[in-house]
């Protein structure tokens, strides 16, 4: 693994990564097939599912329709690779996803897009707060929260393999860059970015940039933490979990989600059953989403490094 | 269509409206055009002379409804509001900033004049039923106007709207499709092809017009024509972006992002326009 971490973005973007990596596993298997809702141009694929028909299908604006094709062709042998925004592909498919997907078997990997304030200009109506939550119900379902381009380019291709439904919440345009390209990422596995002693700060998405500048933060107050990227949100890697919560007493939960049911949830769950220790949470309130810049947003729902930082002073003392 | 003053009146409102749209877009350098400006002559006839509303009471129980079930058109909803005294004409450039009353997408809690929160495809259609309906039990006879793109109507939601609409005769909801041919990525016909939608809302219990969807005296007589015991669906064969050529020419002009100054272009044609139109 290599953190290349610096706080500056990322030079490719997300659509660049589905625009090369989705084509390159249809290429390799010739079972694996793309589908979408009218939303193939905003993840920079329409080009290529122009001239690639039989493999890119866009079955126009009815998700839930979508959703059940994948579902029945999966069950015909095929590895369909669906995608959405992530209100649409949460919300509008979960029925299907549920049962024509989840419990009959059938295994399908659903991109949601533009996952909480990454919204920006779409607006409330469009802003998954609730999607890592409503696929945390589905048995047996992986849930993965993507911070940069590297780790979307392996869960995507782990995925294709994997049983059950898989759930990938991701950007669209760049992101902070974390991981260097030659970083390895074993979906469930979370991933130990920096050590530390009197705090664990669990992030995910577009807040393990966050986290770490937090941490950097903390530092220069005197303070150790320990930062991990808990991506996969179900299977979480409870291991890791438990193994530094006990080290540093203490935890802070960050995600670009409600606070209810995500990655705050997860922690928790499995925190109280096998190493209760306070824990505090950077993360949206009950509340809907808004219109606005992200960078406006994040502040407005208290998505920020300052914000972990109150949080972990706030874990520690509560020690 | 024969009070030609009225017709006067209400083309130079569709062409304000346009103007308006446009400058609202400006405002944040890009958003969605192609069907804001598709549907500007309908909501011209709707707001200029059939809808009954107060804007100094826009909640007024007794007022006509629209739904824009593609909500994504609120810049072109927004641009009539304004025009009509619903908020101020400087706030349509506050679109989509911090703490703003117009977000890209209709919402009812924020915009005064907007009357349903729309911007999930499909959903504005029952919602429009719902409204029609409730109205009818609380002895309104308030009229219910809903707008769904061409692309929208894949949603399968739409069609269990439609059944219920015409299976329970709700009359007092009258449906417009807007027929632009085009949704996000490219031709509604080649993504998901839906037909011949005058045929299917026949089909289903409607009443159905075809007409010109940019054509003001066509919409008008397809609007206050008298209702008989079907509602009334009307197909608006209408252009994406309609009215500014640069945008109607543009393949992908669901969402634009352009300058300034492009903005500018649009905006002296649409004025170059008007001032052959008085
Ligand atoms: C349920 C849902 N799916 C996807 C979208 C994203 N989206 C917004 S507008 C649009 C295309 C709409 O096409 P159409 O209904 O034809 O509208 P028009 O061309 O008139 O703008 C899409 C896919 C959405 N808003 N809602």
């Amino acid at each position: 693994m290599s953190i290349v971490y610096n706080g500056s973005n990322d030079s490719k973007t997300f659509k660049d990564v589905f625009s090369t990596v989705i084509p390159q596993l249809c290429e390799k298997d010739p079972d694996v097939v793309y589908l979408d809702a009218d939303l193939m141009s905003c993840i920079g694929m329409l080009k290529w599912a122009e001239n690639n028909p039989d493999r890119a299908i866009n079955c126009g604006i009815a998700e839930a329709n979508m959703v059940g094709i994948a579902s029945g062709m999966a069950s015909a042998g095929m590895k369909p690779i669906v995608h959405s925004f992530g209100i649409f592909a949460s919300r509008r498919v979960f029925d299907q996803a549920f049962l024509s997907a989840g419990y009959a078997k059938n295994d399908i990997t659903v991109i949601g897009s533009d996952p909480g304030v990454c919204a920006a200009f779409n607006g409330g109506t469009h802003m998954p707060f609730e999607d890592t939550a409503i696929y945390r119900t589905l048995p047996g379902a992986t849930v993965m929260d993507v911070c940069d381009t590297a780790m979307l380019a392996a869960v995507l291709e782990q995925s294709k393999d994997r049983a059950g439904v898989k759930y990938i919440r991701v950007a669209r345009k760049n992101s902070v860059k974390v991981y260097g390209d030659d970083t390895e990422f074993e979906i469930g596995k979370g991933k130990l970015l920096k050590e530390g002693n009197d705090v664990l700060i669990v992030a995910s998405g577009i807040m393990v940039a966050k986290a770490l500048e937090a941490a950097k933060l903390l530092e220069a107050e005197g303070v150790s933490a320990a930062v991990v990227d808990m991506f996969t949100v179900k299977p979480i890697d409870f291991e890791l979990l438990v193994q530094w919560a006990e080290k540093t007493g203490c935890a802070v939960v960050a995600e670009n989600h409600n606070k209810i049911g995500g990655l705050c949830g997860a922690v928790c769950e499995f925190l109280a059953s096998r190493h209760p220790v306070p824990v505090e949470f950077v993360a949206v309130e009950d509340e809907f989403g808004e219109v606005g810049p992200q960078d406006y947003l994040e502040k407005r729902f208290g998505l920020t490094a300052e914000h972990i930082v109150e949080s972990a002073k706030m874990a520690i003392s509560r020690k | 269509m024969t009070d030609e003053k009225l017709l006067k009146e209400l083309n130079d409102f569709a062409l304000d409206i346009r103007i308006a749209t446009v400058e609202c877009l400006k405002s944040r350098g890009f958003g969605h055009i192609g069907g804001s400006l598709s549907i500007a002559d309908l909501l011209a006839v709707l707001y200029g002379s059939v809808m009954r509303y107060d804007p100094k009471n826009p909640k007024w129980p007794e007022r006509d409804k629209l739904v824009c079930s593609k909500g994504h058109a609120g810049p072109g909803v927004y641009a009539a509001l304004a025009l009509k005294g619903f908020f101020p004409y400087e706030e349509l450039k506050t679109l989509n900033e911090p703490g703003t009353n117009l977000p890209s997408h209709c919402d009812r809690n924020k915009t005064p004049g907007i009357d349903m929160t729309t911007g999930s495809l499909g959903q504005g259609t029952s919602l429009a039923v719902g409204i029609a309906l409730g109205d009818k039990l609380k002895g309104r006879d308030s009229r219910t106007y809903l707008i769904v793109g061409d692309g929208e109507a894949v949603e399968g939601l739409v069609w269990e709207a439609a059944m219920f609409t015409a299976a329970t005769k709700v009359t007092n909801l009258m449906w417009f499709i807007d027929w632009n041919k085009k949704q996000l990525d490219g031709y509604t016909k080649v993504i998901n092809d839906h037909g011949d939608f005058r045929a299917k809302f026949e089909a289903f219990g409607f009443e159905a017009i075809q007409l010109d969807g940019n054509d003001i005296a066509q919409l008008y007589d397809a609007v206050t024509a008298p209702i008989g015991d079907k509602p009334r669906a009307i197909i608006m064969d209408t252009v994406k972006g309609k009215g500014v050529t640069e945008v109607e020419e543009t393949f992908s002009n669901h969402s634009m992002n352009v300058p300034a100054e492009v903005f500018d272009r649009w905006l002296d044609e649409l004025r170059a326009r008007k001032e052959a139109q008085r």
